[in-house]
């Protein structure tokens, strides 16, 4: 146990690194005037916008993912399971992608207005049309690949939680949806509250999507500071700023969830879901055919079109890319988990105030910008390989040149500190619903704190470990900036590759190495899904 | 059972990866090849080493990446770099590369005498190998050549609301904003950047090639791109691609005898100061200013040579001659700082 314990916290501070390094900037003195300037005039804009992008996306990640994790989980309509599987695939899409294929096609120049112009034969000014390369379209493309997360953490949440509770309340004469907002919804908090947070989290860290959209954010504030104006310790001292805020986020999250209680009994409720009626049947499916049309079906037709256009699709190239990408993102997501539950295990059994320190911190950096986590992961990482470098050469007379960094080893520690955040948010919710009663009948009944985690606590929590499995393991398939900065030579991943191309503004190219990503990321969701919410009947 | 699982797992996933390191330490330290940090896309560098390995029997090792990025893994690295050779676009960061000292200089007489001395580092820490022009792309219907003349009449009332650009956080625009410090002094230039974030169509977003696809569709009237984006359309072989640029001219700003000529840039490389292969890196680096390496950037993405006489695209050749501005580009990057700050006070996202 002491052994768990130490471990998990030296874990928990070695990812929490990268972090150090932001922090430590704050007692560095930036270049003279540098903070001037950005407040007399690009700071206020950075706030406001990063603001308001994450309340729009935090609000249509809720509106999309809750009501169709609860229509899913505690209804019973046709087509209800095939839902269940395609609800999760806007994970697999970039950002950025989905935000290249809305302006195709709802952008000035695109097939929508240019056929409305024909139409009508109006033109430049004389109607409205919303401006997708904007704020609003921002939070939007955000919103649509995002909900995902509230999604799976809130059906995880109404499937073990509200059957019993909802039943009953069925029997007291609640209706379905009075059933919804007055017992299912409350009891889902801490779980909409925890996805909501990886939203907000990710959309900080967005740079692909605002920055095409020309939305200036902290985030390509942060770019622009370190490289325009060439400052590293004012965009560090900026990316400060934005852990704080962060850091508030995440306060209040816990807070909210420490106010409700959480432990639920975990008998095993055969499923009783409630069966809609037909003009029911029409708003669960509006509820969960719009996220999937918006975040997956859409964009993906539309880089289907372009890729049967003008792509070429060298397949044996891209298999190889697949393979690299799939295979990141399994030991990542493998690495990732293991460590998620050490940590939640250790903070639940020890209370030791270092170890849930370490544990609040390493959750931080899924919110900072991948890059400045790459190079906060590099800085060390070479240090390191220096010190091995004059080690070797003292014993062996050799000169062996960088070991660590540039090796997959890097890339691997990379992910874990950029996505532990994610990992730990859903095995921590999932182990808080466990009763401690149970921990204690069974240490009660001689069993070692291990022997608790591996026939108690694990076995319970397999769902939310898949989940988290699978969120990660699409997460890293995606990951660009620190996979990009990393990786070794003559290495890539398919979303390097489709980056390339996307930057490079050849977007019919990069269609086809998108579409790979997603059907990489798509293998996993349906293997999970055969498992994850495999439901008695 | 769990444990038992996670074991196979695991050695499943590790094995593979284990076999890939022996690869990854022989670029370390096998000194015949040579290692390449490039913030050229792979499209845009992997078949020009391909060729060189053919015709010099020397390998290569290639990493992509954001120039910034490379940058700092190469100040990190310092003397322990695996990278003989640093290649990126826009001289601004060439120069960026320079200033952090993590080059070395390059006297090399064919290399002088290939490429003009204004396209070069003065000092001799990097060479530019392809060449590039911010020019001006017009909709026909809507603009006359002879309305036309230099970056700074775009300023002019008649232009409100009329032209593209895309956002000041790219190198291109701040290259441009660069360049007009070093011609008109930072108050004229701001004056100037005023001006455009006044005559704008709409906020900037987007890349180059959006630009010229908003003034195709009428968004607006004029873009400011980069040459290549408009040559791509205009050379493509998809002829949807061509009917965008149909109605559209390419027009080379501040042409008079007086004037200082048409902003450029270029994609460069330097040897980096560690390399462990640095006759290698010359090698190649005599091969990417060959006519065959020039003229196969001019085919592939039109872009300029930097050599001259090597041969150049058709869609090139029906551009014409132009002047160029002769500011030595190592301006760009002394002047990268400023340009950021008069577009931040102008309010150019």
């Amino acid at each position: 146990m002491k052994a768990l314990t130490v471990g998990a916290t030296v874990i928990a501070f070695m990812v929490t690194i990268p972090i150090l390094n932001v922090v430590g900037s704050l007692f560095v003195s930036a270049d003279e005037g540098i903070w001037a300037h950005l407040i007399q005039t690009v700071l206020p804009r950075y706030v406001t916008n990063s603001t308001a992008l994450v309340i729009g996306v935090g609000s249509l990640a809720c509106l999309l993912g809750v009501p169709a994790a609860w229509f899913t989980a505690v209804c019973e309509f046709r087509y209800r399971r095939l839902f269940v599987w395609m609800l999760p695939l806007p994970l697999a899409m970039p950002a950025y992608i989905v935000a290249y294929t809305y302006t195709g096609l709802l952008d000035y120049p695109g097939p929508v207005q240019s056929a409305i112009r024909n139409l009508t034969g109006w033109s430049k000014g004389e109607y409205w049309f919303p401006e997708i390369r904007s704020l609003g379209g921002a939070a939007a493309m955000l919103g649509f690949v995002l909900y995902p997360y509230v999604y799976l953490l809130a059906r995880t949440s109404f499937l073990e939680r509200s059957m019993r509770t909802l039943e009953v309340s069925r029997t007291l004469g609640h209706g379905v949806f009075r059933s919804f907002f007055r017992l299912s919804l409350p009891l889902a908090r801490p779980a909409i509250a925890t996805g909501t947070a990886l939203v907000a989290m990710e959309t900080l860290a967005d740079y692909g999507t605002v920055q095409y959209f020309g939305v200036s954010t902290f985030t390509t504030g942060i770019f622009r500071t370190f490289y325009g104006l060439g400052d590293s310790t004012a965009a560090l001292q900026l990316s400060a700023l934005l852990l704080a805020a962060v850091a508030i986020l995440l306060f209040c999250e816990r807070l909210s969830r420490r106010r409700a209680r959480f432990d639920a009994n975990f008998e095993n409720v055969p499923s009783c879901r409630i069966p809609l009626s037909n003009s029911q049947t029409a708003l669960a499916w509006l509820f969960c055919g719009t996220p999937v049309i918006l975040g997956f079906v859409i964009p993906v037709a539309i880089l289907l079109k372009y890729a049967a256009v003008d792509s070429e699709w060298i397949w044996g190239n891209h298999l190889r890319l697949a393979w690299n990408s799939f295979h990141l993102g399994a030991i990542a997501a493998a690495i990732s988990v293991s460590l998620a539950i050490a940590l939640a295990f250790a903070v639940r059994m020890s209370g030791n105030p270092v170890v849930k320190l370490a544990a609040s911190l390493s959750g931080l950096g899924y919110a900072i910008p991948g890059t400045i986590i790459a190079l906060g992961i590099l800085a060390p990482l070479i240090w390191v390989d220096h010190l091995l470098i004059d080690l070797v050469e003292l014993i062996l007379a050799k000169n062996v040149g960088l070991i660590i960094s540039g090796s997959i080893a890097a890339l691997l520690f990379a992910y874990t500190v950029r996505f532990l955040a994610i990992s730990l948010g859903s095995v921590a919710a999932g182990l808080e619903k466990i009763k401690h009663n149970l921990d204690h009948s069974a240490r009660a009944l001689g069993r070692k704190p291990v022997e608790v985690l591996f026939r108690v606590h694990l076995p319970m929590l397999r769902n939310t470990i898949l989940s988290a499995l699978l969120i990660v393991f699409v997460d890293v398939i995606k990951e660009l900036p620190a996979t990009l900065i990393l990786r070794p030579f003559n290495f890539n991943t398919l979303a390097v590759r489709a980056y390339e191309l996307a930057s490079d503004e050849r977007l019919a190219d990069a269609a086809a190495p998108s579409i790979m990503i997603v059907l990489v990321g798509i293998i996993p969701v349906i293997v999970l899904n055969r498992t994850i919410f495999r439901e008695s009947s | 059972m769990i444990a038992n699982f996670v074991k196979k797992g695991l050695s499943l996933l590790v094995l593979p990866l284990a076999a890939m390191l022996p690869a990854q330490l022989d670029a370390q330290v096998n000194t015949d090849t040579v290692n390449i940090y490039s913030a050229r896309k792979q499209e845009l560098i992997k078949p020009l080493l391909e060729d060189f390995w053919k015709s010099t029997g020397i390998q290569f090792n290639l990493v992509t990446g954001k120039a910034d990025e490379l940058l700092t893994r190469l100040e990190l690295e310092a003397d322990a770099t695996p990278a003989d050779l640093f290649i990126t676009v826009d001289a601004g960061r060439l120069h960026r590369a320079k200033d952090a000292g993590v080059l070395q200089t390059v006297d090399d007489p064919l290399v002088a005498d290939s490429v003009p001395g204004h396209l070069r580092d003065q000092d001799g820490y990097w060479v530019g190998l392809s060449k590039r022009a911010r020019a001006i792309v017009y909709a026909m219907d809507r603009v006359d050549e002879s309305e036309l003349s230099t970056y700074e009449a775009l300023t002019d009332p008649e232009w409100a609301g009329r032209i593209c650009i895309r956002s000041s956080s790219n190198i291109y625009n701040q290259s441009l904003v660069a360049s007009m410090i070093a011609a008109l002094g930072v108050e004229e230039t701001e004056r100037w950047a005023n001006g455009i974030v006044n005559n704008m169509a709409r906020p900037p977003s987007g890349g180059d090639t959006d630009q010229i696809k908003a003034v195709a569709a009428g968004e607006c009237d004029l873009a400011v791109v980069n040459s290549y984006y408009f040559g791509r359309l205009a050379g493509s072989e998809d002829p949807n691609q061509r009917e965008i640029v149909e109605k559209l001219r390419i027009f080379w700003p501040n042409q008079q005898a007086s004037d200082r000529g048409t902003h450029i840039n270029v994609s460069g490389a330097g040897i980096t100061k560690h390399a462990k292969n640095p006759e290698g890196a010359l090698t190649l680096l005599r091969f990417l200013v060959s006519s065959k390496a020039q003229s196969w950037y001019s085919a592939v993405n039109h872009e300029f040579p930097v050599v001259e006489g090597s041969a150049i695209s058709s869609t090139l050749l029906d551009w014409g001659d132009f002047r160029e501005d002769q500011v030595n580009l190592s301006q760009l990057g002394v002047n990268n700082r400023k340009a950021v700050e008069i577009m931040d006070r102008a309010g150019w996202q």
